[in-house]
Order: C-alpha cells, then structure tokens, then sequence
C-alpha cells in the first residue's frame, strides 16, 4: 500500500491505546467497510457505537463477530477494557469509559435525544485515555458527537471526521466538523486506510 | 502517556469529600465518569464558574445541597420499564412469593417510585398485595416525596401503559389512576403497606428480612467496593432461598458474591439467594 499524502509523520508517530468508532443512519453499512481492515493481531481496544432504538436488543456484536478475526463483544458495566477485542454499545444506556479503563452503563437522561449517547462515551474516553485516544465520527442524522470530538480534540487525542459529501447522512460529521477543527477530514475508502495503518504499524 | 488528572477530576473528588463530611451523603464510591457529567451539569444549571464555586456555595447553603443532591443522584425511571422483567416477576417470582403467609418486599433505591408503583400493581393482580409489606427506600428526600404522592406526569402515560400491557397486566391500565393535580395520581390503596424510608446502601444496614429485593439500576452508579457492600446487605436481608431483581445489564458475575446466588431468569436479571 502506497501511504497516503495525509498520512503525515506527526499522524505516524501517534500511538493510540484505544480507538472509538461512531455513528448513527447509515453507520451499519459504513462500519461493515470500516471495520473489514481489523487485522487479526489487534493490540488496541476498538469501541463501537451507533445509535439504536431503545428496548431492543442490539445484534451488532454478534452480526460482527461472526465477520471479524477478533473477539466482538457487547460493552458490560465494571468490565475491563482489553486490549485486541472490538467492543459494540448495547441499546437503552449510556456508556462510559472510567478513569481505570474499564466501562460502565448508566440510565440517565438520553442526550440529543441518543441513549447510548457519542458524546458521553468521547467524553468519559477522553478523561481515561488523553492523546492516547483516537476517535472517529461517521454519518449520521444529528449533532450527538460534535461536542464529544471537540473533547476529545482538546484532551490531545486524534479526531477524523467522515467527509460529509462521502457521507450517507451528513449532519453528524458537519456538525463536528463545525465543533472542532479535526485532525482529519476524509471520505470512508480512507478512514479505512488510516485504521490499517494506525492498527497495523506495531 | 496515561493522562493527569486535571482540575475538574480534583475538584469532584473534594466536593465529593465535602458532601460525606458537612452532609454524611456518600457519594464517595460512585463510578466517576457518570458523577462528573452529573456534577458538571449542576455547575452549569446553578450558575457557578467550576466545581470548586458550587462546592463552596453547596458548604454554606443547605438548600444549595438539597439542588446538587438533585444532580448526585439519578431519578430517571418509568412504570414497568423492561415489561419483560415484570412480565417473568408475575410468571415465575409470584407463584413462589404465593406460599408465604406474609410478604416484605424492599425496593431499594426506588428514586420517584414508578418501581414501586409497578411492583405494587403487580402484586395486587396476582392477589398478594394485601399480605405484603413494601420497604421502598432511597436518599433522596425530594424523591421520597415525590413517590408518596404518586402523581406522575399525565404525558408519561402512554408509555406507562404500553409497558404495562407488554408487561402482561390484566385490566385497564387507567384503571389504577385518575386526572388530578395537573398529573396521573395513583391509587392510594396500592401504597397502603408501603414504607417509603431514608436509607443509604453506601452507609446504612440491614433493617429486616426479606422475601424479595429489587434493586434496578442502581448499582451501575457504584464501584466494585461498594456493590459489593450491597450485595452483602442484600444476601444478609434475604430470606433463605429469597429473590434478587437487578437491572437488565447489571451482573453479580464481576462481584464478590458471584457463587452466592442462583440465576433464576437469567436474562431478565432475577436471581434468588443460593443454599448456604
């Protein structure tokens, strides 16, 4: 693979301990792209979230499981996080990352009307992992996450935002987008790229 | 490089700190991540500046404490939330419960009591409500209050009954409430043998025994330490072989009490009391 003008030193040299990958319409499909380029020797924790509608149970974890060379698994209150397993949030609570890596769910009000809510897990991350963390931001119908990237953004972490034309929905990455300027603007082949890149560099 | 704390972190756990002392509420074993988005949003809502601003308003003014304990604790709740867990409580829980005599029930950490409500109308479909005693307690006053009025937003309704009727409920949902105070105030004859109590799971002890507990996502707010302090209040409150309701994604199996009870309905989180 030719790496990419984008792919910048400064982007190289980052080590991220945990990824975040998130989402709302349109993001099932664009996670099935996205998450092809796990590899089977994952050394990082990957935290998926899209929104769901609640009292439902979410089938994602074993839709992907059966897909992915790593373990998929539904995030489970006081949990630790492991490094090498890709992590789906489970509908009807918020999740969180505590300050000792592991996660936890709670019931409280729903934010941008999204329980669980991308904010609220970008938020908590960024907290647990600093400039350790990257966090990317994919279609979707409304402006959960925008206020999360911006933490994220400003905790030293790395942001990359699906490119809104690219994008089956475009209000949640140009909300982003307007929230904080993101490390990195680029349609979902490239993310794609990137995630090979960042995951496979070790 | 594993992040420092920063200011906001250090301010929470001093506040956290002032509360226990000046107050005796503790928050102490709290899962932090939740608490700091809870106590950002009072900062915010009651117009200070920072953590280490509200902290020194809430020190000095009783009632600026009773707004934050609002924030501290969580009372979102609806009647029959996860119909299928009530629907396994009636199928499965009620028939047992039906040999007993006498019954004491304690919802704990009940928040505005829709659980209780639930539990109570619950019961009394399955005709064991007149030999039930309820504990129904939490921290926080204001919701106590709330909960012994038992009027509830007259827009929750629709959802109340849907979740009712998935719940397996036997008559009219509207049957148990009539329009009045600008809310759906419920039948005061199913709080009867209700006691709603202050009590604390983090500091207080055990009251009474027990035939059934539900405690439904309350313990998702506590660390490790302290869900297992109340699993241990929990286990010494039950009768023997006595019911455990949790919430739908809350787990005993990461706790110091993980062989000390048997899953009964596994997937709707109802667990009874393992033989000694």
């Amino acid at each position: 693979m030719i790496t990419p003008l984008w792919f910048t030193p400064a982007l190289a040299a980052r080590r991220p301990q945990a990824l975040i990958v998130a989402g709302s319409a349109g993001g099932v499909e664009a996670l099935m792209t996205l998450l092809s380029a796990v590899p089977s020797g994952l050394q990082v924790p990957v935290i998926c979230m899209l929104h769901l509608p609640a009292n439902r149970d979410s089938r994602l974890a074993d839709l992907f499981d059966e897909r992915l060379p790593v373990p998929v698994r539904e995030a489970a209150d006081k949990q630790a996080i492991a490094a090498g397993t890709v992590y789906f949030a489970g509908s009807g609570y918020h999740l969180s990352v505590e300050q000792d890596r592991s996660f936890s769910l709670s019931c409280e009000a729903p934010v941008h009307f999204a329980r669980p809510a991308i904010d609220v897990l970008m938020t908590s991350a960024a907290d647990a992992y600093g400039d350790e963390l990257a966090a990317i931001l994919l279609t979707g119908a409304n402006r959960d996450g925008a206020a999360g990237m911006a933490y994220v953004h400003a905790k030293g972490g790395l942001t990359v935002v699906q490119e809104p034309l690219d994008a089956q929905v475009a209000t949640m990455p140009q909300a982003a987008i307007d929230a904080c300027a993101p490390d990195l603007v680029l349609p979902l082949a490239a993310i794609r790229e990137l995630l090979q890149l960042l995951l496979e560099k070790k | 490089m594993k992040p420092r704390l920063d200011a906001a972190d250090i301010e929470l756990r001093m506040l956290i700190e002032a509360v226990y002392l000046q107050y005796n509420y503790d928050f102490r074993d709290y899962t932090g991540a939740s608490q700091k988005r809870r106590v950002l949003h009072a900062v915010r809502e009651m117009g200070c500046a920072s953590i280490s601003a509200l902290q020194a308003r809430v020190m000095h003014d009783a009632a600026d404490f009773s707004r934050l304990l609002q924030y501290l604790t969580i009372p979102v709740t609806e009647m029959f939330r996860d119909p299928h867990f009530y629907a396994a409580l009636r199928e499965q829980v009620a028939p047992f419960l039906g040999t007993y005599a006498s019954l004491k029930i304690w919802v704990a950490g009940c928040s505005t009591g829709q659980e209780v409500y639930s539990m109570a109308i619950m019961l009394r479909e399955e005709g064991l409500l007149e030999r039930s005693i309820i504990y129904a307690t939490d921290i926080n006053p204001q919701s106590l209050e709330t909960a012994r009025r038992g009027v509830f937003p007259l827009e929750q309704m629709q959802l109340y009954t849907e979740n009712y009727q998935a719940a397996g409920g036997k008559r009219a949902f509207s049957d148990y409430y009539t329009a009045a105070y600008g809310g759906a105030l419920f039948d005061k004859s199913l709080i009867e043998n209700v006691t709603f109590a202050d009590h604390s799971l983090a500091t207080d002890s055990v009251f009474s025994e027990t035939h059934l507990i539900s405690c439904r996502n309350v313990m998702i707010y506590f660390n490790k330490r302290l869900q297992n302090r109340v699993f241990g209040l929990f286990h010494e409150s039950l009768c023997h072989r006595g019911f455990l309701a949790l919430g739908s994604k809350e787990s005993i199996d990461f706790s110091d009490y993980a062989g000390r009870f048997d899953a009964l309905v596994k997937r709707e989180r109802i667990f009874r009391k393992a033989s000694a």
